[in-house]
């Protein structure tokens, strides 16, 4: 440790890796799935967060990448939820590979920033992009858990109706969420809305208004994410209550 | 105590000496910050300078440019573990910028359009090791990498090299900027994996 981290390391610290089991995994969508980890000593985390996770091959090769966290609140169970990167080292790995009773490493949570805390009381609107409705999720059920009354909207962009992560807890009826879904490459059958990437036009049609001055959490691929954001800054929102998180990629 | 993970081989194997560790290369530019991309007209931009007596150095985008302007080849490394290799740059060193500034303290808070803030000692920022970019691989600088101008101090993780620069602010104490107070590290070497507390 240097001198200058000694002498200022801010109080908390993000600490070491933690062993976790997997518990279940779900499968999602054709290319992505959950997990369920337990993670002792993990301690929880806030809606929003992100761990790092570590894979080691047996010649003891190590590979780390970030995945947000898809469950909020105390206890050492964690819920991740990863999208299939074809050509990826550790997407598809995960996706494809781990299996129930596998180890692997985690260190988080992560991040302090893009995160929803029920305190808060203001109109919240979430905007997810594939699998950027993991952090967005744990934002839900926290809402969800905590009996926060501030009302909540997500718009979820995915490509077909069956890419999309946690689609039946989605459709949950939830009085104080409104889920507006996009399809950018097929819609179910009789959907009103061809299928298209997200414009300005459906952030104006499905989102609070920037005059309600709501908390903005948006996240997904590097494209999807400067898209939206510029647009909701061209509706009036404010730019440092549009809170973005890049998944990386294209 | 790492733990082998069943079936993981990875797939990068060779060892790069010019990698940092933890770090995997990229051909790809990430873009990562923590909100809507700002968009500043450079007709409108300004670069400044803040003692802490409260004495202000500006420069605008012409007097910027009248400056010596250098080229810059260098490796980049983002904390969230992506590398590149060779990224030409252009602009205007933090030691030509400094030459008529006497400076009054050891910290520099660097602060941002659109409100982004990050700490560095004032020492990583002379002897010709960082620069106020304004051009990325012979085109001017896109807004989503930092455009019209960020600085770029090459030697710390990429997070230390503030988007959309507005200003740099001398501090007598090291003070947490943006992510610093979000978990970051203090002041982030790649070689040393300063990444967080
Ligand atoms: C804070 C944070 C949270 C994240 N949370 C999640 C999450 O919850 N779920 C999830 O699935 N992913 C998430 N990601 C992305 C994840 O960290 C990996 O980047 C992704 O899984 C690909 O890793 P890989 O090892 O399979 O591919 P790599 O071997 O790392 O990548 C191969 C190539 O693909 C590019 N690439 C990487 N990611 C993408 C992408 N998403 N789309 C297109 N190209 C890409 C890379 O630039 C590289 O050129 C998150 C990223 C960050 C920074």
């Amino acid at each position: 440790m240097t001198e200058r981290e000694t002498r200022d390391a801010p109080p908390h610290r993000v600490g070491l890796w933690h062993v976790g089991v997997v518990v279940s995994t779900n499968t999602e969508t054709p290319t992505g799935r959950s997990i369920v980890l337990d993670v002792p000593g993990w301690g929880g985390n806030l809606a929003g967060q992100h761990a790092d996770v570590r894979l080691t091959a047996p010649d003891g090769y190590q590979a780390v990448r970030s995945y947000s966290i898809a469950s909020a609140g105390d206890g050492d169970r964690v819920e991740l939820a990863v999208d299939r990167f074809p050509t990826g080292e550790v997407s598809p790995y995960l996706v494809d590979e781990l299996q129930p009773g596998d180890e692997l490493e985690l260190r988080g949570p992560l991040g302090g920033w893009f995160v929803w805390r029920p305190s808060q009381t203001e109109s919240v609107q979430l905007i997810g992009g594939g699998s950027g409705i993991v952090p967005l999720m744990a934002m839900i059920r926290s809402h969800t858990a905590s009996g926060s009354t501030a009302p909540f909207r997500l718009l979820y962009s995915v490509r077909t109706p069956d890419d999309a992560f946690f689609r039946s807890e989605l459709d949950t009826p939830n009085p104080h969420l409104d889920v507006t879904w996009l399809y950018t490459r097929r819609t179910p059958d009789g959907w009103p809305r061809p299928a298209s990437r997200i414009a300005l036009a459906d952030i104006e049609a499905s989102a609070f208004a920037a005059s309600l001055a709501p908390a903005v959490f948006v996240c997904g691929p590097t494209g999807f994410v400067e898209t939206v954001a510029n647009d909701l800054v061209a509706l009036g929102h404010d730019p440092q209550r549009v809170k973005t998180e890049r998944f990386g990629g294209a | 105590m790492a733990v082998i993970s069943r079936g993981f081989t990875g797939r990068s194997r060779e060892h790069n000496p010019e990698l940092p560790p933890g770090q995997y290369l990229t051909a790809d530019f990430p873009v990562l910050s923590a909100g809507p991309t700002p968009d500043i007209d450079t007709a409108d931009w300004q670069f400044g300078i803040r003692k802490d007596d409260a004495t202000l150095h500006t420069w605008t985008w012409d007097e910027l440019h009248a400056l010596p302007i250098e080229d810059i080849d260098t490796d980049i490394h983002c904390v969230t573990r992506w590398s590149k290799f060779g990224t030409s740059w252009r602009g205007v060193s933090l030691d030509t910028l400094f030459a008529g500034v006497e400076p009054s303290d050891e910290y520099v808070m660097a602060h941002s359009y659109g409100g982004y803030t990050t700490n560095v000692p004032l020492e990583d920022l002379l002897g010709g090791k960082a620069w106020i970019a304004f051009e990325f691989d012979g085109e001017p600088l896109d807004p989503e990498h930092g455009g019209p101008a960020r600085l770029l101090i090459p030697h710390l993780y990429f997070w230390k090299s503030a988007k959309w620069i507005r200003s740099l602010e001398m501090m007598p104490s090291d003070e947490p900027g943006f992510w610093e107070q979000n978990g970051y590290n203090m002041y982030g070497d790649p070689w040393l994996e300063q990444r967080y507390w």
